[in-house]
């Protein structure tokens, strides 16, 4: 019993002195910008940033080498205190590193409609009925929340409000194809 | 010799560690996506496998067996290998920062990495000498190296064809792993051991 504990103890001894001194004898010295960056970064190693863990990710934020919204985990608050830091602009998530936007869904204030049947015509998937002179409304469970029927509005009446996701208004996502980039028309948001 | 050779032989090709032992599959499905990354982390598993199969072998047979604390074994091997691959980590990212980089979160993954303790554990259950677990060590090493290659080599291969969309990803690693370890069946007649 006594031998026992004496030698896993001494064998502890022996091998966390042996990486004690590694330690000092390969110190290197770390760039002191990324190790801030680092402590910043939520170390969850996830690799969402494209690179293979959060200290690589701050290194090549020190170096310049990528941009501080790449981070979904930390979000927000990781990229403002990054900003703050390095004192560059904060700037929103990127755009494949955010999270999914919430699916939005058009609400048409109905005491202010006038009837003029232009966001009927915009609407791609004639989730807005009415008629003219008539007041108009969007069928919740339509609406694809693409916002092309707000520029036709002339008393702006369409606002956009975030879609609370239930069983009922939860909708398949949509097929992505990748498409070849060409001159940029309006744009189109797709819900989830 | 012969012996020797037999001891490398069985190792890289008949007994594969990966193949017909299934030992080591974290990083065999993880760090094989590109054919760099694999070869940095077959060298370091190389490195640190031989290295723990040597001393793991002497803390056995100068420490526990004389005093007959066979029942500490397990644990002090994984205080080596922790202390091993630590020191490992250190060595690779002083001398070689692109290396540690490449490697990145991998690299602490090798003390998880079962090849490592079943090597050490399999050459006091064969009762190996001092040069025979070294070189079933570096015969493990060496196999799983080669696997892990051969392996990246085929994923890249796959990442750029046209596979079906339910294969996709890890299940064609998987199926490509299966039909590996098929083909290393065919070794098996090679060595009698």
């Amino acid at each position: 019993m006594i031998s026992a504990i004496i030698i896993i103890g001494s064998l502890a001894a022996i091998l966390g002195s042996l990486l004690g001194y590694a330690a000092l004898k390969f110190k290197v010295e770390g760039d002191p910008l990324a190790d801030k960056i680092d402590k910043l970064l939520p170390q969850t190693q996830c690799g969402q940033c494209t690179f293979p863990g959060c200290r690589p990710y701050a290194e090549a934020i020190a170096k310049g080498e990528a941009d501080i919204n790449q981070c979904p985990p930390g979000g927000e608050d990781t990229m403002q205190a990054l900003a703050e830091l390095l004192g560059v602009e904060p700037k929103p998530l990127g755009e494949e590193h955010a999270s999914k936007p919430i699916p939005l869904v058009a609400v048409i204030d109905e005491n202010i409609c006038i009837g003029c049947t232009l966001c009927i015509k915009a609407c791609p998937v004639d989730a807005i009925v009415g008629t003219s002179k008539l007041m108009h409304t969007v069928i919740e469970s339509e609406c694809t929340g693409c916002k092309l029927c707000l520029p036709p509005c002339p008393v702006d009446c369409i606002s956009m409000e975030p879609q609370t996701i239930a069983p009922d208004t939860w909708k398949w996502p949509y097929p992505v194809y990748e498409l070849h980039p060409t001159t940029p028309t309006l744009p189109v948001e797709q819900t989830t | 010799m012969t012996d020797y050779l037999l001891i490398l032989v069985s190792t890289v090709w008949v007994n594969n560690f990966v193949l017909s032992q299934f030992l080591g599959l974290c990083p065999f499905m993880g760090v094989s996506r590109r054919l760099d990354t694999a070869m940095g982390m077959g060298l370091a598993t190389t490195f640190v496998l031989t290295l723990a199969s040597t001393l793991s072998y002497m803390v056995s047979t100068y420490l526990l067996a004389p005093f007959g604390l066979d029942y500490l074994r397990t644990i002090s091997f994984i205080l080596v290998i922790a202390a091993i691959v630590g020191f490992t980590e250190m060595a690779i990212r002083k001398t070689s920062p692109v290396l540690h980089n490449v490697l990145g979160i991998y690299l602490p993954l090798i003390t998880t990495n079962c090849a490592v303790l079943g090597v050490s554990l399999l050459n006091v259950q064969k009762q190996h000498s001092f040069i025979e677990s070294a070189l079933y060590g570096m015969g493990a090493a060496l196999g799983f190296t080669l696997v892990m290659i051969l392996f990246a080599g085929i994923r890249e291969r796959i990442a750029v064809s046209d596979v079906p969309e339910v294969f996709r990803g890890n299940a064609i690693g998987l199926i490509t792993a299966g039909l590996m370890a098929l083909a290393f069946m065919g070794f098996s007649g090679l060595v009698k051991t």
